[in-house]
């Protein structure tokens, strides 16, 4: 019993922890994507009765969009990204035996976990749980029931949490890399967790700086985000300061994952290696005097508009330079279509949507219009459905046997992929449309307004989407968690890919290493010309 | 379909906003069935069973610099073309508008104040065709949004801040005012009326509600 709570519950070996995390993302996943069929079934039709949950109010209706968005972005996609992927690969990938502080790391999973409690309680606090929007505009937020104090005190912690983790992946990072790994010997998924690790560690801060003055506002009487002697607008400035930079920490662990994806199944070199660590590098920069484009329909000086418009178009610079650069990974491939790669390719193509509608919104003229329109919920979930959640399952797909020592069924995997990509589009597609319509987010019921009348129909072929693509996630749960148990063993190195995690056992034993790896080169010879086999390991001298 | 896309456009700078809509719409749209149809060519012409052996290429740097001055210089276009726009929403706002209105959002009603003749509506905002109107927009309580899709204009109305935002219609007619930003249980029916009228219609609506209030004596305070 008590090497079970060693090894399972208190562990301090990252890639347990790092399966904490993920395991933890995946129930909130599914709380969340239950909310969010909810959202749906109220948008196609209105008032009806629901199973278990009867007729949706308007007061549970606000508390759905708002434990959706908060879910899925702080307990799913954050979780995974900063919590699983960065403590499972980190080490691996650059050949340590775990993190730089095992017992922090143990910490940062505790506090996330009494983060989930605190916000899953927060559903039992008098007057329900949140309902303002995962963004918590104050003053709205100032006065709401009590479940806005739990929501703060949850992400606070999560804000602890997250910080500690940061901490660790920089240092191990900075300090731990086998020899020969030197800086530009890493994949792109550590380069991206490294850059993510000195986002969460400026960003979050502030944010935790700012739930805090939100939290005194709510419960001590002060004034930070009241009219009068505070202004409600600062609560935008410093929410956006963080939650502009934590677009691109749900995405930028992604963009490796998939850089990283894509050279191994297209045998061949990633295309601009230099170039995409700096691009990646110019995203995280670029993030961090963007944010008031989040608020141009604030009425903030008409001049501050016009430099964070010109700060927003240019960070689809460097996001260009790294489609193209996927582009080019594809191009001269030796193609194999995995499900970890379907879903790495998809994670561009839908990227390359999500990226392409942000144009519309930079644009601050055309952003007035589009503003707090369902435009915006369809970028969103380009980036982060599209985006991260693709990336997410290429992760998954690609590291599952190192993970638990078993294959995933591919067949099942490929199924989960179509079906998903489909009625993802499906779903998403069609909010660009009702968005350029007009039809503001967050309306329990649209009916109310006459020019929205006739979306009835794209609400209808959206909602029934929504519905398919959560039926089609069950290929993946059985792919998952079946093969945990009757999954084929898996061998050392089942892609032939030359990072350094799949030179040992599947699954990966404790401490990782053996023997501390030397590295050689970089992780992306594929096809060298006159080469036996088309891959060569990093630490094959 | 029409019925799914923009909304028709009425005010005098909508057809810009507009115009920005379709140059961005052309310019990304081009790039998305590029970049789509080459990631579709690639996964076709160089697919494993195809290509069995890919060519080992590290990367291009004159390719990185096309790829990153190109976007680059398109973006320095786009951002002219909306700034252009954004300016004279934004920063022109008129010296000598024809109508004074002020706007006070709260949970969840729009009061509508025109100063000049003393007159309060509640969710009816009147005004005339072709004139400047300057609206002054604030809250009592906690932050809305004064949206009217057809100017395809936006405001937030925020409380403690009195902001001015002005437009001039071009064709009468019923339309909505919508609040935009979420404020609370009622948000999704903060609905508003727009009645855009012909300046002789809109001043007997004025006059004809200025002798309403005066009779009503003066206990008509919001």
């Amino acid at each position: 019993m008590k090497s079970f709570m060693h090894k399972y519950v208190f562990s301090t070996d990252h890639k347990m922890i790092g399966l904490q995390f993920l395991f933890t993302a995946f129930l909130f996943m599914l709380f969340g994507g239950l909310l969010a069929m909810a959202i749906r079934w109220q948008l196609a039709w209105p008032g009806t009765k629901l199973p278990v949950l009867g007729v949706i109010m308007p007061e549970t209706y606000n508390v759905i969009f708002t434990m959706h968005g908060t879910f899925m972005i702080f307990f799913v996609v954050i979780a995974i990204m900063v919590g699983a992927f960065a403590n499972f690969t980190v080490p691996l990938l650059i050949g340590a035996h775990d993190m730089a502080f095992p017992k922090i790391n143990m910490a940062s999973y505790w506090l996330f976990f009494i983060s989930c409690v605190i916000m899953l309680a927060s559903f039992f606090a008098p007057g329900g749980a949140a309902a303002t929007g995962w963004t918590a505009y104050a003053p709205v937020s100032v006065k709401a029931p009590m479940g806005q104090s739990l929501w703060l005190i949850s992400l606070i912690v999560l804000g602890v949490s997250s910080i500690l983790g940061s901490l660790n992946y920089l240092t191990t990072i900075v300090n731990l890399r086998a020899p020969g790994m030197h800086f530009f010997r890493m994949p792109m998924t550590v380069w991206a967790i490294f850059i993510t690790a000195i986002l969460v560690l400026l960003a979050t801060p502030v944010l935790t700086a700012a739930l805090a003055m939100l939290l005194l506002d709510r419960v001590l009487d002060t004034t930070f985000f009241l009219a009068g002697t505070g202004q409600p607008v600062l609560w935008q400035h410093v929410f956006w300061f963080y939650s502009h930079p934590a677009v691109y920490i749900m995405i930028l662990p992604a963009m490796g994952i998939a850089s990283d994806v894509l050279s191994v199944f297209s045998r061949k070199p990633l295309f601009g290696y230099h170039a995409m660590v700096y691009a990646l590098s110019a995203i995280a920069g670029l993030g961090f005097i963007v944010w008031a484009h989040h608020m141009f329909a604030t009425g903030l000086n008409p001049t501050l508009g016009t430099t964070f418009m010109v700060a927003t178009m240019f960070i689809a610079v460097p996001t260009g330079v790294k489609i193209f650069n996927w582009l080019g990974t594809l191009w001269g491939g030796s193609i194999h279509f995995s499900s970890a790669m379907l879903n790495a390719i998809a994670f561009v193509s839908m990227f390359v949507i999500g990226g392409l509608s942000g144009v519309f919104l930079a644009a601050a003229s055309l952003d007035i219009y589009l503003h707090d329109t369902y435009f915006v919920v369809a970028h969103i979930h380009y980036v982060l459905f599209g985006g991260s959640l693709f990336g997410i399952f290429a992760g998954i797909y690609y590291w599952y046997p190192k993970m638990f020592g078993r294959m995933m069924n591919e067949k099942l995997g490929k199924i989960h992929f179509w079906l998903t990509f489909v009625f993802y589009n499906l779903t998403f597609f069609p909010m660009h449309i009702i968005g350029i319509h007009g039809m503001p987010r967050r309306f329990y019921d649209y009916k109310q307004y006459e020019f929205l009348r006739g979306l009835e129909p794209l609400q209808l072929l959206i909602s029934i989407s929504a519905f398919a693509l959560f039926i089609c996630q069950l290929p993946f749960v059985y792919n998952f968690f079946v093969n945990l148990f009757v999954g084929k063993k898996a061998p050392n190195n089942p892609w032939q890919a030359n990072t350094l995690e799949w030179t040992i056992p599947s699954p990966a034993p404790h401490l990782n290493y053996a023997k501390v790896p030397i590295v050689y080169r970089w992780p992306y010879e594929y096809s060298l010309p006159h080469a036996k086999e088309d891959w060569l390991a990093q630490d094959q001298p | 379909m029409l019925n799914w896309w923009l909304p028709e456009g009425i005010s005098t700078y909508s057809g810009k906003v507009d115009g920005i809509f379709y140059i961005i719409l052309a310019i990304t749209g081009l790039m998305f069935f590029l970049v789509e149809g080459a990631i579709l060519f690639f996964c076709l012409r160089y697919r494993h069973t195809q290509h069995a052996k890919a060519t080992f290429v590290e990367g291009n740097t004159k390719l990185e610099v096309i790829w990153t001055l190109i976007p680059a210089a398109i973006l320095i276009f786009l951002m002219f073309k909306s700034q252009g726009v954004w300016s004279e929403m934004k920063s022109h706002m008129p010296a000598n508008p024809d109508l004074h209105i002020e706007v006070t959002a709260q949970q969840f009603a729009w009061n509508i104040h025109y100063p000049d003749s003393e007159v309060t509506t509640l969710n009816q905002l009147h005004i005339p065709v072709g004139k400047k109107v300057l609206v002054q927009v604030t809250s009592k309580d906690v932050i809305h949004s004064f949206f009217i899709p057809q100017f395809r204009l936006k405001q937030d109305a925020v409380p403690g801040s009195k902001i001015n935002v002005w437009f001039e219609a071009t064709q009468v007619g019923h339309y909505e005012l919508v609040c935009a930003e979420f404020c609370g249980l009622a948000h999704y029916r903060m609905r508003g009326y727009l009645k855009i009228e012909t300046p002789e219609e809109f001043q007997a609506w004025l006059d004809q509600s200025k002798k309403e209030a005066e009779k009503k004596g003066d206990e008509d305070e919001w």
